[in-house]
């Protein structure tokens, strides 16, 4: 088993452009121009920060966990994978990573299938999925169709050899973070987890922070 | 029991029909290195599908066999693997794409082959998917029937050999269903040589499900998808 070696930014924080703290359970939907550098902070640590993403040029056009996965022949995603698209475009790159460890298989909570993991009368609570729906019904080329696997930043999701899935202690800490370079048009998605079912986050949602640099790590006309 | 339907999926072929709730869908390979690459969406509400993640962490699984099901988006229970012959089928994988295709056989046309030309998954999703009123945005994580992938704990993903030849999978739906199948090699199979196995799929007519139904004992997580489908159809049903 190889061993994780942290790879830091040389991006500075006051230089970023845009910096947002999302709180928990909140979501957020935001364009990249190519170039662009994304960094999403884990600000408490072991926050699962369910994460999407769509070609601007092509709304229609999402994220592909398994084309991802398949093509680089590893489930995890750390610096160097490239987050393709279902056509095959090439989304994002990851340029820096320090935490490790990000699930790309265990998708997003929701309404229905909380009822079936924990129990039917968790239908009223809170979840990644609704945000999803009500950040993608805020622009006319969305429907629920969009909804695909997604990125769950910061969180640990093992698969063994015998094929088991477990939800595990996360890898991550405060002031963890992965940074993605844009390779395209890119609109994010994000869904800061509100899951108050799950150990992995010991029961605590907290917030996460989304950060902007552009091509050069200056300020620039966007 | 005695099949409604039968037919044989050349090697490269595609095939997608309604399945209406409770019929039982048997695979059988002809041959080695067999790969159906499957979709499933609900039949009246096309944006309901099967969905990879729910499925596999409610069952705590990382591949799929005997007792497992297959859940929607919407928490219920789609269809079942009530019979399977073959131990390991490969939900994490995806589908072949015309460029891998081309990259690891050599280029095909129909031009030159025929149709001995070599087909993509991708390719018969788009098409089936098309031809069902639906579009290439509809395409989404497949169960990749007959293949074994393993993933290391690093992450690492290998893709491993097993017997398929006469072996099967049977799948009883609990919901009406739109089925899209390919018969197209697995993403990760190393080979060089397209996979020559055919498949055999019969359908016939399931019995009722028990309260001693394997697949609803599995575990709890199953029941109460189970019960969210049974409560939608309980919905659906007319006073009389």
């Amino acid at each position: 088993m190889s061993t994780f070696q942290p790879v830091q930014s040389p991006l500075l924080t006051e230089k970023a452009l845009y910096e947002k703290v999302i709180t928990a359970g909140d979501g957020w939907i935001h364009d990249l121009l190519p170039g662009q550098v994304l960094r999403i902070v884990d600000m408490e640590g072991n926050q699962a920060v369910d994460t999407l993403f769509y070609s601007t040029e092509d709304p229609s056009d999402h994220y592909s966990a398994v084309r991802t996965i398949t093509r680089q022949g590893n489930l995890y995603l750390t610096t160097g994978s490239t987050l393709l698209a279902e056509s095959g475009r090439e989304l994002l790159r990851i340029t820096a990573d320090t935490c490790g460890r990000h699930d790309t298989i265990g998708g997003a909570c929701s309404a229905q299938s909380n009822t079936v993991r924990y129990a039917h009368d968790t239908l009223p609570m809170h979840n990644c999925r609704d945000t999803f729906m009500l950040m993608l019904s805020q622009r006319d080329e969305y429907t629920k169709r969009d909804l695909a696997p997604n990125v769950n930043f910061f969180m640990n999701v093992p698969v063994t050899p015998e094929g088991e899935l477990t939800f595990a202690d996360g890898l991550s800490a405060p002031g963890r973070y992965v940074e993605l370079l844009a390779l395209a048009p890119v609109t994010v998605l994000i869904s800061n987890c509100p899951q108050l079912n799950n150990p992995c986050n010991a029961y605590n949602p907290t917030p996460a922070k989304v950060l902007i640099w552009d091509a050069e790590g200056v300020s620039a006309n966007v | 029991m005695t099949a409604l339907f039968t037919m044989t999926m050349q090697p490269g072929s595609k095939w997608s029909a309604h399945v209406g709730r409770g019929k039982s869908i048997t695979l059988k390979a002809t041959g080695d290195r067999a790969n159906v690459s499957a979709l499933f969406f609900h039949a009246q509400d096309p944006a309901e599908r099967y969905n990879m993640p729910d499925t596999l962490k409610a069952q705590h699984t990382a591949f799929l066999t005997r007792g497992n099901i297959l859940m929607t988006d919407q928490g219920k229970a789609l269809a079942s693997i009530t019979e399977d012959s073959v131990g390991w089928h490969d939900p994490l994988s995806g589908y072949t794409t015309r460029e891998g295709t081309d990259d690891k056989y050599g280029k095909t046309t129909y031009q030159d082959q025929r149709n001995d030309w070599l087909r993509s998954g991708e390719e018969n999703f788009k098409v089936e998917l098309f031809r069902n009123n639906l579009s290439p945005r509809d395409i989404g994580v497949p169960v990749n029937f007959f293949s074994k992938v393993v993933c290391e704990l690093d992450g690492t993903m290998n893709y491993s050999l097993q017997e398929t030849a006469e072996r099967s999978v049977t799948l009883r739906t609990e919901m009406d269903m739109l089925l899209v199948l390919s018969n197209t090699p697995h993403p990760l199979d190393p080979s060089g040589q397209y996979p020559d196995a055919s498949i055999v799929v019969s359908v016939a007519d399931a019995e009722p499900v028990s309260d001693m139904d394997p697949c609803v004992l599995h575990c709890d997580e199953n029941r109460r998808a189970f019960e969210n489908t049974w409560n939608a159809y309980a919905l659906l049903k007319g006073a009389n």
